[in-house]
């Protein structure tokens, strides 16, 4: 990796946050709501200060939250916010900004979803790998593609399955929610377990439904390597399968994998709306969800923004890692 | 003098839906040390079947069904797993047809000669099984710095001779270079070639060199064993083959041979190759023989060893010519 490559690809990094962080500037002024007046409107109804304010206090709050102002300077004033990692401020959860937001719900979804993603890729990869390795045992090749079957159940199903077996009829797990009713959170190894013992359903349906995908695929390039001269050609050297495992067959099959993972980091959102809403879990689906149920826009987009950010950041650090893995891009 | 090679009466079958196909049947042959025997055959008569066989590196549906392999005093075919690991490049090695994509692309040729080193001598220190690599690479002709390179920085010829490196590794016994040339120009095949000479004369050591090209075998073979239908029909000696071959498959090969002087229709050989699944009752050659006699269509010929010191199997030599 040369200093050109690197600045190619920070230059297209910036490229992408710019230009996310521009189509999230128009959207919302593009469309003739006024989320302002809505939430206002909203409250007058239910009767908190007479109609005839509300005109007042729209036009206060839009001073406030700058959107009186030519629409350039707005871009130009949201564009300086974001270079400073500002997006806003919530219009729901006033005066909480949108960071703030983001960052109470970010550590659940990391702890969950991103954990279960890398925990995923590694136990598919190895069982595919496994799988197609013709030295291992009959019954560790059947358990392997056994996970194959759960690729054919949406998540939502399964998530649902989980609650109604495991948790509902054998009670062996709670239903939902991050930790138990009544706990507050602390440090201490009581609260870690709770936690832990909250995170285990939601954890299996995520793992159970992306496992069989890394088997099927790792299980077909694993076929594929095994019939290259080099892996021949190591046989013939006298190495112990072992090695030819590790160095000749794992390495070589892996590198697709990769760009694999890199592209199921992308789904991670999607998987966390999803599980997140099963199991009544805090984290950035949740927070999605209730933003866009109440309007509250500056959350909404700020949170795509936040990810897409995210995900472009995370392609870039794959981009980083690849040529460390496979020499033959190292020189382009 | 004791041969260095020993193959007695080497069967191996491929179990097919279709079958039982033989692809090697009551294969003899003897090399002595420093000896270069050429192996020449059609396509699918069982050539790389018995470098494989060699290497005990048969797999399934295929199986050696008998015979045995005898290097260096040592009968590979009643060695454990284990024990056959050890051997393989260290009394038998093996130079793989297509040596194009036979480096791992991942790993640097360094990391794959000391993997090799450390296979069978895993207490040797790391600096010396670096300092054998780089000898083992400029025995080749190639410079140390390929220790340190990836193999999509070599061309062709280069990722070929650090193949053969590797294979000289261990100094072993026997080496099987199978079609080491094929995919390489005419200009490389002879570098290639002095580079496989000049290793085996430096540590004396038998090849057996697998190929098609007869003026390769005539350049740079002491003999040449030909192979039909997964048999060896004839072993002789390069100037024998050449000037008075026995079997009448190895005449009409040297017969098909282009010659500069006379100029005209080339020679081949009629009809085509059996299938190993259905092979022709007697000698496997005879509907293709011009020689044919009524015994060679029901009666099998046994390998014998002539007063010139070749091995044929044909009915037209030995006892009841």
């Amino acid at each position: 990796m040369n200093f050109r490559t690197l600045s190619k690809r920070l230059l297209f990094l910036f490229m992408v946050v710019w230009a996310a962080s521009t189509i999230t500037f128009f959207i919302p002024r593009i469309s003739p709501r006024n989320p302002v007046r809505e939430r206002f409107a909203e409250l007058a109804r239910t009767g908190g200060f007479s109609p005839e304010d509300l005109e007042v206090i729209v036009a206060d709050y839009s001073k406030r939250f700058g959107l009186d102002k030519p629409l350039l300077q707005q871009y130009g004033d949201y564009m300086w916010g974001i270079a400073r990692f500002d997006l806003g401020i919530s219009l729901n959860k006033f005066p909480k900004t949108v960071m703030q937001l983001i960052f109470e719900s970010l550590p659940w979804t990391i702890g969950l979803v991103f954990i279960t993603t890398i925990l995923s890729f590694v136990l598919g990869n190895w069982l595919g790998a496994l799988a197609a390795w013709p030295k291992s045992p009959d019954w560790l090749k059947s358990v392997a593609t056994s996970f194959v079957l759960f690729q054919g159940v949406p998540p939502v199903l399964l998530g649902i399955l989980l609650i109604f077996f495991i948790g509902f009829k054998l009670k062996m797990l709670p239903l939902g929610g991050a930790y138990s009713i009544g706990t507050v959170p602390s440090m201490s190894l009581n609260f870690i377990f709770d936690l832990l013992r909250h995170q285990l359903l939601p954890g299996l349906a995520l793992v159970l439904g992306s496992v069989g995908g890394w088997v099927i695929s790792m299980r077909g390039m694993g076929v594929t390597i095994q019939g290259e001269d080099y892996v021949t050609f190591a046989e013939h050297k006298g190495l112990g399968s072992r090695a030819i495992f590790r160095d000749y067959y794992l390495r070589n099959a892996l590198l697709p994998q990769v760009t694999g993972l890199a592209l199921a980091l992308g789904n991670l959102v999607t998987s966390a709306i999803v599980v997140e809403g099963i199991f009544a879990l805090p984290g950035i689906g949740t927070m999605l969800n209730s933003a866009i149920r109440s309007n509250d826009f500056s959350v909404i987009y700020g949170i795509v923004l936040f990810i897409t950010i995210a995900i472009a950041t995370l392609m870039v650090i794959v981009e980083f890692i690849y040529p460390l893995l496979d020499p033959r891009i190292r020189h382009q | 003098m004791n041969p260095v090679l020993k193959v007695v009466d080497l069967e191996v079958s491929y179990y097919t839906d279709a079958g039982r196909a033989k692809a090697l049947d009551q294969v003899n042959l003897e090399l002595n040390a420093g000896e270069k025997i050429g192996l020449v055959g059609e396509s699918g008569s069982g050539k790389s079947t018995m470098a494989l066989a060699m290497m005990r590196m048969i797999k399934p549906p295929g199986r050696i069904e008998n015979g045995q392999v005898i290097v260096d005093g040592t009968n590979l075919t009643s060695l454990s797993e284990d024990e056959m690991l050890r051997a393989r490049l260290s009394k038998i090695a093996y130079i793989p047809q297509g040596a194009m994509n036979s480096l791992n692309p991942v790993t640097r040729i360094g990391a794959q000669m000391i993997d090799a080193i450390k296979a069978h001598e895993p207490t040797m220190s790391k600096a010396d099984m670096k300092a054998r690599s780089i000898k083992s690479l400029e025995s080749v002709e190639l410079k140390p710095e390929v220790f340190k390179m990836y193999a999509h920085e070599l061309s062709g010829g280069m990722k070929q001779r650090v193949c053969i490196a590797i294979g000289i590794l261990l100094e072993p016994k026997v080496i099987i270079a199978d079609e080491p040339t094929s995919a390489l120009d005419v200009v490389t095949q002879r570098q290639v070639m002095e580079t496989i000479n000049k290793v085996q004369a430096e540590m004396g050591a038998a090849v057996i060199l697998i190929g098609h090209d007869m003026g390769l075998m005539a350049q740079s073979m002491d003999k040449v064993a030909v192979m039909y239908a997964g048999r060896l029909v004839e072993v002789s000696t390069v100037k024998e083959m050449f000037t008075e071959p026995k079997h009448p498959y190895s005449q009409a090969l040297i017969r098909s041979l282009p010659k500069l002087d006379v100029r005209g229709v080339f020679q081949g050989i009629p009809g085509l190759a059996p299938s190993l699944l259905r092979l022709p009752t007697g000698c496997a050659f005879h509907p293709r023989c011009q020689e044919i006699m009524d015994k060679c269509k029901t009666v099998r010929p046994e390998n014998q060893m002539l007063a010139s010191g070749s091995r044929v199997t044909c009915h037209l030599y030995g006892e009841g010519a």
